[in-house]
């Protein structure tokens, strides 16, 4: 594609865009003859340009849509099916246009249906000159009145300029032009009279492509840059600025005086260069505006409501690089305005509303950010169908939502998966969409907040950083090696002294190994970053800290402390994207060049945040190894009911069949056990506690269980709630009932051991324990039933083994194949296709490592004969299936050398 | 990149810049390489691929550090001793090779090349491209794709 074309693309698609914006203006106010002016010009321009380059498609479609706004020059009046349909032009000639971009050539294609269309809108007459020019048009105030500064050109003058220069050919029997509207404050009567078709025949130039009303005025001299260069510019700048500061460095050693002078000066020079090369990539946010009051336009069609888009500050400049990230999010929040917010006409007229809705988008500038506010004078949130919403799909318990003020239940509009829209339309209530606005809008570091008022209209407030490149970051240090903290997440600094606790100056407490700070009548989460660098979101029990700093952040909701070492000093400091190898860890939001030519790592605050949002619950989990970080998002869901002294148990969603509530009188004894009638089987009751009681009137609330064909009820005393969450299991506690305890939504909660419970339904789900062998740390799990996958696995992980699922021996060959890792194996025997001997005779098989690998067998039944199939094959130890104390005995004994047996 | 192909004339060559971890000697091909640098100030990144040693700035560029050793599963080099690094680029980024010396620009042409031994090593055999036989060495040809295709990247960016 040559130079020539490819100026052409990018010049065209801007004004076909700024085409879009203008009709939309002009279809409300239609006698601005200024705006039409400027549309005729831009689409003439394109057609002049597709006749040079030889483009007949494009020109024959420009030209078509060109004389339909002669028309409109000439008085034609302007409808909305008129200008509907150079809408649809001009969304022909993009999609040309794209196609040339991708091709180099013109598509194929015909376009008789939209020319024929324009010509034949262009050559009904008979509409034409009656109807005239809308009495709307006198209403019309001007819109702008200044007087002039000195240098300016009144409209005045411009015109006659106008109308003594010779006009190009083609403009000759363009049309009678009032002066333009804005700045006439004289007889404006006078000027719609001159709007009549056939007044003042003679030759004008509307606009021609270097005049024109507003172009001469405003004219600003600019080039097209590729955008590389810029970026290009940028580094070598930042380049400069480092060497600088090392030269400030060397200077600053130095008594010499001489390099004083010309070294300040490089100084200022470099600022400025700096300072310069950063505006440069400013673009105001009225770019990404463009498209709006297209889409408002079809919208308040295609709803059938009257929407009007204000829109304000539309200069404003921001870093080009947030603004392609705006974008989108802004067009959507715009549509979701229209759609959700606006009610429809009628229902506005019945409210007392003006029947058009409004949008107001405005931006400005406030300190170091830019805030855009998105306002409606809609029906706004209707929270408590928000809140119903939210309970019902359980963002969060029920009783958290309840207490939760207005502005955080407005919040959940944001919530992946929300859409209180009635019914679903083409343009939003897919529920999708809110969610990725928010992330989108957070990823740059910027905020969103929602203010609502039922009946009177919603506002969004974004606030984003002006640039992303260039940030203000805190440097600090940890361990040996120096980070740079972006300042726009940190709340503040505070000094921690181990020793001048009793002084009354801050210490770190700890609760159960989880360092906490109290501030300000608060208690903070602390990590460590040094600690965080090592794959550890919490301090291990040995390295109390004695003195610091914590850096106080907040992500989203989230308050916490990252604990430093040392805090030097803020910097300006220039971001620089990760290295595609490095991108994957989330702790790293990019890095910089420091002042003194070294590199550092910029701490993301986001992915601290989740790092710390999944070890904040667990209060020692010291132990957490660097592959269980990399598995971090194993969340678990777990049940949590009240059972037993009023204390929360939880039990892992997974191995719950149904929850019941049933009624009490339904229950019946047999043999003094309780059981009911359970989809036409008795289903033994068991309770999860012993100071559980069986209610004998109302409901009784029951978590089901069940394995194949049998089912148990376990009786509780109330179901509270289904939470999800990484089960770190602190204590192993003594109770056979119970596998330990968790904090799970900061609740001190007991994991119930739910094999503790089965036998106590069904005496033959269990056999006699059996002791054998200890602690390795991997270990594989093979069992065919996702039952007792889940039921071992968190008895297994909190006796400290790392834990790998298999459902099959086949699955487990290839994990043992692949995984060098793993230690031990832990097998059913009785499984489906290849049982649990045949995964061991084909491990023995297999030789080295695999051939010596200690083997657990589960088994329902211990028969002589599996124990002597056991003892060939080297098995270690026969457990029985719900013997957890015996299994991880059994463990216990192949972790000590030597003593590894047979059973 | 040239087949072992014996018909190919003989002035058809290859410059490779020489380099030497331990006792072998690799090669690479000239024209990805950028520059040949002593590094310096190398920041560790924690919890990254064990291949990665750290960022270093490179002339105003952060450059992302691999050791050819660690990518080689070698030892690691004792401290203090020499090392060099190549600057290599794939996709817009610039990486820098670690390795314990750089040697002479050698012209090679097919007549020497042989492929890959089969009985390499799997893990050296993935990163060569074949074995230039020189009097008295042997000069291992590294294929710089496959040496930057590791981590997430996988390893399907280069199989031929």
């Amino acid at each position: 594609m040559d130079d020539l074309l490819r100026e052409f693309l990018v010049e065209s698609a801007e004004h076909l865009d700024t085409v879009d914006a203008e009709l939309v203006r002009f279809e409300q106010d239609p006698n601005n003859q200024q705006i039409l002016r400027n549309i005729f010009r831009l689409v003439h321009t394109i057609k002049g340009t597709c006749g040079f380059l030889g483009l007949p498609r494009l020109e024959a479609l420009a030209h078509a849509a060109e004389t339909l706004m002669g028309r409109f020059r000439d008085g034609y009046p302007v409808s909305g099916a008129s200008v509907t349909l150079i809408l649809a032009t001009l969304d022909r000639l993009k999609a040309i246009l794209a196609d040339l971009e991708a091709s180099g050539s013109e598509p194929t294609g015909t376009d008789e249906d939209l020319i024929g269309a324009l010509e034949l809108m262009s050559s009904d007459e008979s509409a034409v000159a009656a109807p005239a020019p809308a009495p709307a048009a006198i209403v019309l105030p001007p819109p702008v009145e200044r007087e002039l500064k000195p240098g300016e050109v009144s409209l005045e003058d411009l015109e006659r300029a106008f109308m003594e220069a010779p006009g190009p050919e083609e403009f000759a029997p363009a049309a009678p032009v009032a002066p333009p509207a804005p700045a006439l404050p004289e007889p404006v009567a006078e000027a719609e009279e001159a709007l009549e078709p056939a007044a003042a025949p003679e030759p004008r130039a509307a606009a021609g492509p270097s005049e024109g009303g507003e172009g001469a005025i405003a004219k600003v001299q600019t080039i097209r840059v590729n955008v590389d260069t810029i970026e290009h510019l940028m580094t070598m700048v930042s380049e400069l600025v480092l060497t600088r500061n090392q030269l400030l460095e060397i200077a600053r050693r130095h008594e010499d005086s001489s390099y004083k002078v010309p070294l300040q000066r490089l100084s200022h020079v470099t600022a400025e260069l700096q300072e310069g090369v950063m505006k440069t990539r400013m673009q105001p946010i009225g770019n990404a505006w463009q498209k709006l009051p297209r889409v408002v336009r079809d919208l308040s069609a295609e709803l059938g409501k009257g929407i009007d888009l204000v829109m304000a500050g539309a200069e404003t400049e921001l870093d080009r690089q947030v603004l392609d990230v705006i974008k989108d999010p802004l067009t959507h929040m715009v549509r979701n305005s229209a759609d959700h917010g606006i009610e429809a006409t009628n229902e506005r007229l019945k409210s007392g509303k003006p029947a058009r809705g409004t949008i107001r988008l405005s931006a400005y500038h406030e300190g170091g950010t830019i805030t855009i506010e998105i306002a409606d004078d809609g029906k706004g949130l209707d929270l408590a169908a928000i809140r119903r919403k939210a309970i019902e799909r359980s963002f969060a318990p029920a009783a958290e939502i309840e207490r939760m003020t207005d502005a955080q239940v407005a919040k959940f509009i944001f919530h992946a998966g929300f859409s209180t829209a009635k019914a679903i339309t083409s343009v939003s209530g897919r529920g999708v969409g809110m969610d990725v606005v928010k992330t989108n809008i957070e990823t740059i570091g910027g905020v969103v907040d929602i203010a609502t008022e039922l009946g009177k209209g919603t506002t969004f407030t974004i606030k984003i950083p002006l640039t992303l490149a260039i940030v203000s970051a805190l440097i600090v240090k940890a361990g040996a090696q120096r980070y740079a903290v972006p300042q726009i997440a940190v709340l503040e600094l505070v000094r921690v002294d181990a020793r001048g606790a009793k002084e009354g100056a801050n210490a770190i407490e700890r609760i159960h190994g989880a360092p906490v700070l109290r501030l300000r009548e608060r208690l903070l989460p602390i990590v460590t970053l040094d600690g965080l660098m090592r794959g550890q979101a919490t301090v291990n029990e040995g390295e109390i800290v004695e003195s610091g700093f914590v850096v106080v952040a907040q992500v989203g909701r989230q308050r916490f402390g990252v604990l430093v070492d040392e805090v030097f000093h803020t910097e300006e400091i220039v971001v620089k994207p990760m290295s595609s190898k490095l991108r994957h860890i989330p702790l790293f939001a990019g890095n910089t060049i420091l002042g003194d030519g070294a590199v550092v790592l910029i701490v993301d605050p986001n992915g601290v945040a989740k790092l710390v949002g999944q070890s904040a619950q667990s209060g020692a989990a010291a132990e957490a190894e660097a592959e269980e970080i990399e598995a971090g998002d194993a969340k678990s869901t777990l049940l949590v009911f009240k059972g037993g002294a009023g204390g929360f148990k939880a039990v892992p969603l997974s191995l719950v069949t149904r929850l019941e509530e049933i009624d009490a009188s339904k229950i019946e004894h047999l043999g003094g056990r309780p059981l009911i009638q359970y989809r036409g089987r008795l289903m033994p009751l068991v309770p999860a506690d012993p100071s559980v009681a069986l209610r004998t009137e109302g409901t009784q609330a029951l978590v089901v269980f069940s394995d194949g064909d049998r089912a148990m009820g376990l009786v509780v005393d109330e179901i509270v709630d289904i939470v999800e969450e990484r089960l770190d299991i602190e204590i192993s506690a003594d109770r056979s009932d119970l596998i330990g305890s968790a904090v799970l939504r900061g609740r001190a909660t007991d994991i119930i051991n739910i094999a503790h419970f089965l036998p106590l339904a069904y005496d033959d789900w269990a056999r006699g324990p059996r002791k054998a062998a200890v602690k390795a740390p991997s270990l594989l799990l093979v069992d065919d039933s996702a039952f007792f996958r889940d039921m071992l696995t968190p008895v297994l992980k909190a006796a400290g083994y790392g834990v790998t699922v298999a459902s099959s021996a086949d699955e487990a060959i290839a994990i043992l194949l692949n995984n060098a890792g793993i230690d031990l194996v832990v097998s059913d025997l009785d499984m489906p296709g290849r049982s649990g001997f045949d995964l061991v005779g084909a491990m023995r098989k297999a030789g080295g490592r695999l051939a010596e690998m200690p083997v657990v067998a589960l088994t329902g039944t211990v028969g002589p004969e599996a124990i002597e199939q056991a003892r060939k094959l080297a098995i270690n130890d026969l457990v029985a299936k719900f013997d957890r104390s015996g299994l991880l005995a059994a463990l216990t004994e192949i972790g000590e050398p030597g003593l590894a047996r047979a059973a | 990149m040239q087949a072992a192909n014996a018909n190919t004339a003989p002035t058809d060559t290859t410059d490779y810049v020489t380099v030497f971890v331990g006792e072998t000697m690799f090669g690479l091909t000239i024209d990805r390489v950028h520059d040949v640098f002593v590094p310096a100030g190398i920041t560790p990144v924690p919890l990254a691929p064990k291949e990665i040693v750290g960022l270093l700035n490179l002339r105003g560029r952060v450059v992302t550090a691999l050791c050819l050793r660690r990518r080689l599963s070698l030892a690691n080099r004792e401290a203090g001793a020499a090392q060099m690094a190549i600057g290599l680029e794939q996709a817009g980024e610039t990486f820098a090779l670690i390795v314990d010396g750089v040697g002479e620009v050698l012209k090679l042409g097919a007549e020497t090349h042989e492929p890959v031994p089969i009985n390499l090593d799997a893990r050296w055999r993935d990163l060569s491209l074949g074995v230039h036989r020189l009097d008295g060495r042997l000069l291992v040809i590294l294929d710089v794709d496959a040496l930057l295709a590791f981590g997430d990247a996988g390893r399907d960016a280069k199989v031929a």
